[in-house]
Order: structure tokens, then C-alpha cells, then sequence
């Protein structure tokens, strides 16, 4: 019984984890903008959705309201900055990305402070499913489960069965001859990377209930998203769910058995992944 | 041969700074600089990151507590220096330079992160800067890494748990999970619990880790539920605190196996924790609802200057303050005679918010500990769980 709920636990870590590396696979792996704020966008998100939560009272319209927001300001950011870095080197990539970290935790700092918040979960998914005599599971971390659930069905169907996802593919395989054949790959990428933002930040409002919404929480998920990338693929939203639920059930089990080493495990594996397909599971 | 090569180093060092020192033509107007120009306080604490509230609450009450002076320290003016630690062990060193090498500072404040303090530390005993910890918890510091110049106004790992182990033995809470993060200052912070467990005849039946700064607590509360213990004890702070707590109740923990810890579990977090954290019961050398007139004036004369409620991070800021201007006092501002000014700080009496204190030889507060008992929206104290503890500081040789 234990091993089936550390296996729930696991596979529920990797979910999250995957909802929050899609955003970043995509943008990594079809324009090949390495994205270190990724996890900022993570951290707006949660805290857009603390403030539209309790502006509305309700999570609903705190992912929606967040979601529009989110997609409308990653396209502006693209517009603004990003489009103009395509071509550059992966560096100034880095450069311009990691000077958005420290903007936006101040953004964030002057428009909510520096506290710690906690984001009610709604009363409809509050409850708890008791699970053995003294161990009960949150039903709102079923729900997120959910969420991604749909999310990553979602994406598949938009890359893999759809004209734009026929588009976004070929960009990515080939720019110059993709746009030779007519089609408009900056509107392409803006619509891409819009998307990713948006990812990030549905990613951190609906995980805000339980993680709570604080500063710099963005820093800590962005290492392991670059963990999930790069064992899964640059590139490869399906290798990075494979390598999320992956990731996700080392780390959990890695805790319970080897307690103290556990921080440490999931390099590890990354490590072996890497020496064995040094290009990761699935490189498109 | 070690001999050999130690003392040619010696020579060359010394007579390397002196070189320097004479070349920059830096020596004589140093020496009067020291008793006449403002005095160099150099502020290292976190301001971005998990701990950020903290630092700013310790620079508030550092700054309320110089301020009550007068806003001069032995009568002289003060410049003031900050660098943002980010509570990042890999640049300690480095930043900790930034203010000793580059801006000359007389004080170094700081900080919040054990590891951060752990860099501080090591320049401090090098340069012989002094050093007046506001936070950093960890034992070594005033135990067996104890320096004349490196002095403590908060606590130690060892102070703010231990006495939670007798708490719970007297309760018949004797077989006992830990966990905590995966650091020193959460290592500590279960061996001094454990200690006190044990000598109380308790004993802990297992040790939890989770990696600094992870907050994924999902698969070790389902571990908990399964080895059923009579309690658990917890080390956790900041955001991380809020999580777990909130955590522990939603997986239906609470109620079940009762929750204790050190005081961090709930400082500053209330808020975020909500109901989660009703009845929760911690350890610390501070707490709400301590009535007494030093307490309460401390308290008002925070809430009007920063429009915030102090906590306990703003009274161990503040504690500081109060400490370095006494020694200031005494010795008249001048910051060349560093043995004079020591001993001035060692004899210093503080009166604290938090209740009197003075320094132990390894020049750490022997201080109350309490009982609290969160209730409502506050840290409620409801009994002292030591009195007047010193830290045993295994180790210190002064």
C-alpha cells in the first residue's frame, strides 16, 4: 500500500514537473532561445494568481485571468526583446535572459512585497481522500494531476496532428526553408513563445494552492527543468514527460530509501542518461 | 621544514602589507582616519531570495536600535555598506571581501543562511574584522571555530532545539521522527533535539532529510503516516515552513501525530500557514505576548518607524545594534584599539526585547528559551522551556 502512494506521490511530482518543462522545451528546443527566466514566468504566474484569486475569489478565473495575461505579456516580450536575439549567440541569450531574472523579482518585490502568501485552495477541491488510518491525500493535488494530464494531451494534438503544429515542426527543422515556402515562422515564434510563457505561468498559478507563493521560488524549478530538458531531449515534449515522471519518482523514492543522499540523486541520474545517450531519451 | 616555510611566508605576507600599505601612503592617515572619520558598518544579508524578509528585518531593528542612540556609534557618524548575500554559500568568501578588502569596514553584520555566515566567518578570523552574527545559527561559530572578534545576538542550532526534547519525554512523547533539510543548521538542529530526547529518556526512532532548499514534502509525510511515531520534530523556515505545515495538515497528519519544532517552523509564516498551524508548538529565545515594559516599548517604537510588527529576526537585528553601540560607547568610538573594544563587548549587558542577556566566553547570548503556542495569528509564549541556557560550545578555547 505504502509503495502504491509513494508511487502516486512520484508520478504527481513528475506531472508538475512536466507542465513546468513543456514551457521551457519549447521555447529551448523549437527556437533555440536558452531561457533562463523560465522560472521567473513560473513565479508571476503564482503570484498573478494569488492576486487574481483574491481579487475574484476564485481559482477559475485566476487561471484563466492569469493565462490571458501571461500569453499577452510573453508575446510582448517576444516583440520586445527576444525577436531580436534569434540569431545571436546562445550567450547574450543567457546574458539578456538572466538580466530578466533580477527584473522581474524586482517587479515582483515592488508590486507584492517580499512575504511569504498562502493561496486558499477552493472549497470544491479541498477535501481529502483518507488513504490508510492516519494518511490522507489532498484531492487538489489530484486535480493538478489532472490538469496536466490534459495539458500534455493538449500539446501533443497542437504539434503533432495540427497545421500549426505542422508549421511550428517544420520551423524548427528547418528556418530558412520553412520560410522560403511562404510561411510567416516570426509569427511562428511569437505564437511559441507566447505559449511557453504562458505554460510557466498556468504552471505556477495552479501549483501556488499547495507550494505557496513566495520570492525566488522560480530559481529552484528552473534547475530542474533544465534537468527534465536536457535527460528527455532538447526539444522533445514528449521526452520531457517521460523524463519528468522520471525524475519525479527518483527523487520521490530516493527520499524515502536513501534519505540523505537523496538532493544529489537526480544528477545522478542525468549524469547516466547523459553518458548513455548523450543527446538525451528522445532527440528530435 | 614546515617551520621553515611557514615563517617565510609569514615575512613575506607581512611585509608585503607593509609594503602596500606604506606605497598607498596609507598608513598614518589610516591610523587617524580610525578615530576621527565615520565609522565603516558593512551590512551583509540577504535582500533577494527565501530570506529576504529576514535581512530587512534585521538591517530595521540594527538600524531602530543605533537610531535610539542618537544615530551615532561612540559619538562619531556612520557610513554605511550593504551587499546582498543572496543566501549563497558559493560566494560568501567573495562578497564578504567586497566589504572587509574594498570598503575597509569596521563591522561586518551578517547574516541570515548558516553557510553564507560560514564564509564570513572564515574572512573575519583571517582579517580579524569584527564580526557581530545576527542570525546564523550554526554551533561551530561560537563553538569550536570561536574567535575574540566573532561575537553572536541570536542563537545557536543547539539552544533553540534542545530544549524541545525534555518538552516532549515529559509529555510521554518518546519515540520520535525528525525532519528537516539536508544542511548544517537542520542537522544541528535535530542532533540537539535528539540530545535532549534521549537524556529525558526518549529516543528518536528516525531521521527524515530533504535536500536544502526542496520543498517537495509528499513522499516523506507518507513515510511518517507509516512509521506512526508518538510526534514529530521538524527544522524548517521561511517559505519552506509555510509548505510543510501546510503540508502535514492537508495530508491529514495533524491530529494525528502532533507537530513540534524549533521556532523557525512558525516565525513569520503565520499568515501564510492559516489554520495549518493552530496549536503548533515551538521552541525559541523569543516569541508574541511577552508582557514586559522593554518588550512592549521595543515593539511600538518598531511598528511607528517601519509600519511592520517586528519579529524575532528585527529583535536579533536590533540586539546587534544594541550590543556593538555599547561596546562603541565605552570605548568612545575608537575602533583602532580592537582589544579594548572587545572587552568592551564581552562586559556589555542587553538589555533585550527579548529579556536581559549576556555573552557566554564563546561570546554567544545565555538567554531564555520559551514555550510557544501559536495561537490565533501569534507565536504565543506560554512557559520558559530553559532558563537562562548557555551553549555548551563544545570545542571553543577562549
Amino acid at each position: 500500500m505504502e509503495f502504491l502512494i509513494q508511487l502516486l506521490n512520484g508520478v504527481q511530482y513528475g506531472l508538475l514537473l512536466f507542465l513546468l518543462a513543456s514551457g521551457l522545451t519549447l521555447i529551448f528546443g523549437i527556437m533555440g532561445v536558452v531561457n533562463l527566466a523560465h522560472g521567473s514566468f513560473y513565479m508571476l504566474g503564482a503570484y498573478l494568481g494569488y492576486a487574481l484569486s483574491t481579487q475574484f475569489g476564485s481559482l477559475t478565473l485566476a487561471i484563466i485571468g492569469g493565462a490571458i495575461l501571461a500569453v499577452a505579456f510573453g508575446w510582448a516580450l517576444e516583440w520586445l526583446l527576444f525577436r531580436h536575439f534569434y540569431e545571436r549567440d546562445h550567450l547574450d541569450q543567457v546574458l539578456l535572459t538572466f538580466g530578466l531574472i533580477y527584473i522581474f523579482e524586482e517587479l515582483r518585490s515592488i508590486l507584492w512585497g517580499d512575504d511569504v502568501h498562502s493561496m486558499p485552495i477552493p472549497d470544491l477541491l479541498s477535501a481529502s481522500i483518507p488513504l490508510t488510518e492516519n494518511l490522507s491525500y489532498p484531492v487538489y493535488r489530484l486535480f493538478i494531476s489532472g490538469v496536466c494530464i490534459a495539458l500534455a494531451l493538449a500539446l501533443y494534438l497542437l504539434i503533432a496532428k495540427t497545421r500549426l503544429g505542422m508549421k511550428i515542426r517544420a520551423g524548427a527543422f528547418n528556418r530558412d526553408m520553412t520560410e522560403a515556402l511562404g510561411i510567416n515562422i516570426k509569427l511562428i515564434h511569437a505564437v511559441v513563445f507566447a505559449l511557453g510563457i504562458g505554460l510557466a505561468a498556468v504552471a505556477g498559478i495552479i501549483a501556488a494552492p499547495i507550494a505557496s507563493v513566495y520570492p525566488n521560488m522560480g530559481s529552484q524549478v528552473l534547475i530542474m527543468c533544465f534537468v527534465v530538458v536536457v535527460i528527455g531531449g532538447i526539444g522533445s515534449v514528449r521526452g520531457a514527460l517521460i523524463s519528468a515522471l522520471l525524475v519525479g519518482l527518483v527523487d520521490t523514492f530516493g527520499k524515502v530509501w536513501l534519505s540523505s543522499v537523496s538532493g544529489m540523486l537526480v544528477y545522478a541520474l542525468m549524469a547516466i542518461v547523459l553518458l548513455w545517450k548523450p543527446e538525451g531519451l528522445f532527440k528530435q | 621544514m614546515t617551520t621553515h616555510s611557514f615563517t617565510r611566508r609569514l615575512v613575506l605576507s607581512r611585509s608585503s602589507a607593509l609594503i602596500g600599505a606604506a606605497a598607498s601612503g596609507a598608513l598614518l592617515p589610516a591610523l587617524s582616519l580610525a578615530q576621527t572619520g565615520k565609522v565603516r558598518v558593512g551590512l551583509m544579508l540577504p535582500y533577494t531570495g527565501t530570506y529576504a524578509a529576514l535581512g530587512v528585518a534585521i538591517e530595521n531593528g540594527f538600524r531602530l536600535a543605533i537610531d535610539e542612540q542618537g544615530g551615532k556609534l561612540g559619538g562619531r557618524d556612520i557610513e554605511w555598506f550593504k551587499v546582498d548575500d543572496e543566501s549563497n554559500p558559493a560566494k560568501a568568501v567573495e562578497n564578504t571581501n567586497k566589504l572587509v578588502q574594498r570598503d575597509k569596514v569596521d563591522v561586518l553584520i551578517g547574516t541570515v543562511h548558516s553557510g553564507v555566515a560560514m564564509g564570513m566567518l572564515k574572512v573575519a578570523r583571517e582579517s580579524g574584522t569584527l564580526l557581530i552574527i545576527p542570525n546564523a545559527g550554526f554551533n561551530s561559530a561560537t563553538g569550536a571555530l570561536c574567535a575574540p572578534n566573532v561575537f553572536r545576538t541570536s542563537f545557536t542550532s543547539w539552544q533553540t532545539s534542545y530544549p524541545m526534547g525534555k518538552v516532549l519525554a515529559d509529555r510521554k512523547l518518546k519515540k520520535v521522527v525528525t525532519i528537516t533539510w539536508k544542511y548544517a543548521f537542520g542537522e544541528e538542529s535535530v542532533a540537539a533535539f535528539s540530545e535532549g530526547l534521549t537524556k529525558a529518556g526518549g529516543k528518536v526512532v528516525k531521521e527524515l532529510w530533504v535536500p536544502f532548499p526542496n520543498v517537495e514534502f509528499q513522499a516523506l509525510l507518507t513515510e511518517i503516516a507509516s512509521l506512526k511515531p508518538d510526534a514529530v520534530f521538524a527544522f524548517f523556515a521561511g517559505a519552506g515552513a509555510a509548505k510543510f505545515v501546510k503540508d502535514y495538515a492537508a495530508a491529514g497528519l495533524k491530529g494525528k501525530i502532533p507537530l513540534f519544532g524549533s521556532g523557525f517552523l512558525t516565525d513569520g509564516v503565520l499568515e501564510a500557514q492559516g489554520a495549518a498551524a493552530d496549536g503548533l508548538e515551538t521552541t525559541l529565545h523569543y516569541g508574541d505576548g511577552i508582557d514586559t515594559p522593554r518588550n512592549n516599548a521595543f515593539r511600538l517604537a518598531y511598528a511607528k518607524a517601519y509600519k511592520l510588527q517586528p519579529d524575532v529576526y528585527a529583535v536579533q537585528g536590533y540586539d546587534a545594534g544594541l550590543l556593538y553601540a555599547s561596546g562603541m560607547k565605552a570605548v568612545k568610538g575608537n575602533t583602532g584599539d580592537k582589544a579594548a573594544l572587545i572587552a568592551a563587548l564581552e562586559k556589555s549587558k542587553i538589555d533585550s526585547p527579548r529579556g536581559p542577556w549576556t555573552l557566554s566566553r564563546a561570546h554567544n547570548p545565555v538567554q531564555n528559551i520559551y514555550l510557544r503556542k501559536v495561537v490565533g495569528h501569534e507565536n504565543h509564549v506560554t512557559s520558559v522551556a530553559a532558563k537562562a541556557l548557555a551553549d555548551p560550545a563544545p570545542g571553543c578555547k577562549m
